[in-house]
């Protein structure tokens, strides 16, 4: 009898984010998930017989996916990276994290150097519906994804698509591939120009590599 | 009336403990002279006997045995009734049918360490040198001196590889050592409760117990056993102060608070007033009708010289490099004599070493003891764990 929770599920019940992820992930490597919250995306990665460990915050977190027989430890993105030794992992996946990062450079920095490639997706601040809210509401943007109001959000460092390219391209970081998902969770079409991503994208996912010496 | 004598005198005489060391009620595998024990402090312990308990049976390819590490006052009784208190295995909330570990699906070994007293050669055994009780003759022995012991009573087993070695405190100190001295042998490993190395408050907690222990007159410099006597207030002393330290200051609050024991009003004596003093007492006084001093003094000393950083040039992930255990560590919050600290440092050095490993710290306001009480969420964990692991080494489905 498989595990409660590690059999397979039917694709339908994994995020849309998280199938894309998982898809740039080629099977059979060694994966860190900073921030993996309750394991739902280790669980995709390990079904794909993908060795996939976790760091999460929130102790809850924590034992849940440790009740699900994942390797997950209790820990901070900010603060407990550093222990990881260089080329640890094929893959670094930040997850919907690094807005909530105290150092989202340092973290980056970190995943690179921990893993050869990283995965980093985030909620896009230059989606429309985020400038609507700011330019006619007045108001710091709340969405289905971000119901959180400005003073109780751990989301502290938001960016847009645009942000995080200059970030990337700021830290010599090569951008190998990149996803920005709209508000049903399709891929915005990739040969429309990066100022249509940054306004129609509600979330991006970036497979990210250490560039060459610059 | 002093308090120290108001710990009754044990009503399990010396002589039926002391069957018990040579004579165990349990399986044995003695070691003659051509397999002498090498222990750190440079001496060949020989002959020797290590005590045992199995649950389950072994399966065709050998892969599915796991063993139960005791701690310090704990012993190889770990589910099933114990042969001198008559109480039942000191974690049966853990092993046993329907429990995380069931020996219906694996086959569960729990042998009594080196240095103990319930058939394992320790200072209590008799030194066949001389035909007397060992006694402070006994050499000083070490937790990697009892995992060295173990791994020759798993070859003994024809078992190379271990599923899982299991343990808290003391316990979960020799499961680490395992993986540190026979990574190939261990396929996983869920350590509890316990650190890389004991603190400096550990051993100053140890050493009150020793001094205890030895501040009783019937100790007699360790030769008690020759007069046919034990120092059994001493000990129970020892075992009061440790037992606080297993506890926690909220956990006594909630169960005793400043309740009165039987009284209304204080009685303005020394008697036990308290609940709570009552409590301690009842521990000391139960704990040395199963227990020998000198053990005492041997595993309590095997705690404080841990430290395996300290035996891999200081550098606590060498200890660990290129491991391919899986671990399991486990922590619980109110847990102030094995804080989550230790455990944090010990997450940190696996990680460095790219190991596999799952770290939960429990919320319970039960201190170092949760480990052995009913806490549902640590048995989630366990059995979550073992069952991956499981699946990982082809173990079958079930």
């Amino acid at each position: 009898m498989p595990l409660d929770g590690v059999a397979a599920k039917p694709s339908g019940d994994y995020r849309v984010d998280h199938l894309l992820v998982a898809e740039m992930v080629k099977p059979g490597s060694k994966v860190l998930d900073v921030g993996c919250g309750e394991g739902d995306l280790l669980q995709l990665l390990e079904a794909r017989g993908i060795d996939g460990r976790g760091i999460e915050l929130s102790r809850e977190g924590v034992n849940r996916c440790v009740a699900k027989g994942l390797a997950v430890v209790q820990g901070d993105a900010d603060t407990d990276l550093v222990n990881y030794p260089d080329d640890a992992f094929d893959y670094v996946i930040l997850s919907q994290t690094l807005q909530a990062t105290r150092q989202p450079r340092v973290v980056l920095e970190n995943l690179l150097r921990i893993g050869r490639r990283a995965i980093v997706s985030f909620p896009n601040f230059g989606f429309w519906k985020m400038r609507l809210q700011l330019l006619i509401g007045g108001h710091m943007p709340r969405t289905e994804n971000l119901p959180a109001t400005w003073y109780d959000t751990a989301n502290i460092h938001f960016c847009t698509i645009k942000d995080f390219v200059e970030l990337c391209d700021e830290i010599n970081v090569k951008m190998e591939r990149s996803v920005a998902l709209d508000l049903y969770g399709r891929p915005v079409p990739l040969n429309l120009p990066w100022w249509v991503w940054n306004m129609f994208g509600e979330q991006a996912v970036f497979l990210l590599s250490r560039g060459g010496g610059k | 009336m002093g308090g120290v004598k108001s710990i009754p005198s044990p009503a399990i005489s010396a002589d039926e403990r002391s069957h018990e060391v040579d004579h165990p009620s349990s399986q044995v595998a003695h070691f003659g002279a051509e397999q002498p024990l090498r222990l750190d402090c440079g001496v060949d312990l020989t002959p020797f006997q290590i005590a045992y308990q199995t649950y389950g049976e072994l399966n065709a390819d050998r892969s599915n045995a796991i063993l139960i590490c005791h701690a310090l006052t704990g012993d190889q009784h770990v589910a099933n009734v114990h042969p001198v208190t008559g109480k039942p295995g000191w974690w049966e909330t853990l092993v046993g049918p329907g429990r995380p570990i069931d020996p219906k699906h694996y086959f569960i070994i729990c042998s009594n360490v080196i240095g103990g007293c319930m058939g394992s050669t320790g200072p209590a055994s008799i030194n066949p040198a001389t035909g007397k009780v060992w006694g402070l003759d006994f050499p000083v022995i070490t937790i990697p001196d009892m995992v060295r012991a173990q791994a020759m009573l798993i070859d003994r087993l024809g078992i190379d590889t271990l599923f899982a070695v299991v343990g808290g405190s003391m316990g979960g100190m020799q499961v680490l050592q395992w993986t540190a001295a026979y990574p190939a042998r261990v396929f996983s490993a869920l350590a509890i409760a316990c650190a890389t190395r004991h603190s400096a408050q550990n051993i100053a907690f140890h050493e009150l117990g020793r001094q205890a222990v030895m501040a009783d007159p019937d100790w007699d410099g360790g030769g008690y056993a020759d007069r046919g006597t034990h120092p059994h207030r001493g000990l129970a002393v020892a075992r009061m102060a440790a037992h606080i330290t297993y506890l926690s200051d909220a956990a006594l609050h909630r169960k005793f608070g400043r309740r009165m024991q039987d009284r209304e009003l204080p009685t303005f004596s020394f008697d036990a007033d308290f609940q709570v003093e009552s409590y301690l007492r009842y521990q000391g006084s139960s704990f040395v009708e199963r227990f020998d001093a000198n053990s005492y003094l041997y595993l309590t000393r095997a705690m404080d010289y841990f430290d395996i950083a300290a035996d891999h040039g200081g550098v606590l992930a060498k200890a660990f490099a290129d491991i391919k255990t899986r671990f399991c560590v486990v922590s619980f919050t109110s847990d102030w004599l094995f804080p989550t600290s230790e455990s944090r440092a010990l997450v940190h050095a696996l990680n460095a070493s790219s190991a596999r490993v799952s770290f939960a710290e429990i919320e319970t306001d039960r201190g170092h003891d949760a480990f052995l009480l009913d806490v549902p969420e640590f048995f989630d964990i366990s059995r979550a764990f073992l069952q991956s692991a499981g699946k990982a080494r082809g173990l079958k489905d079930r």
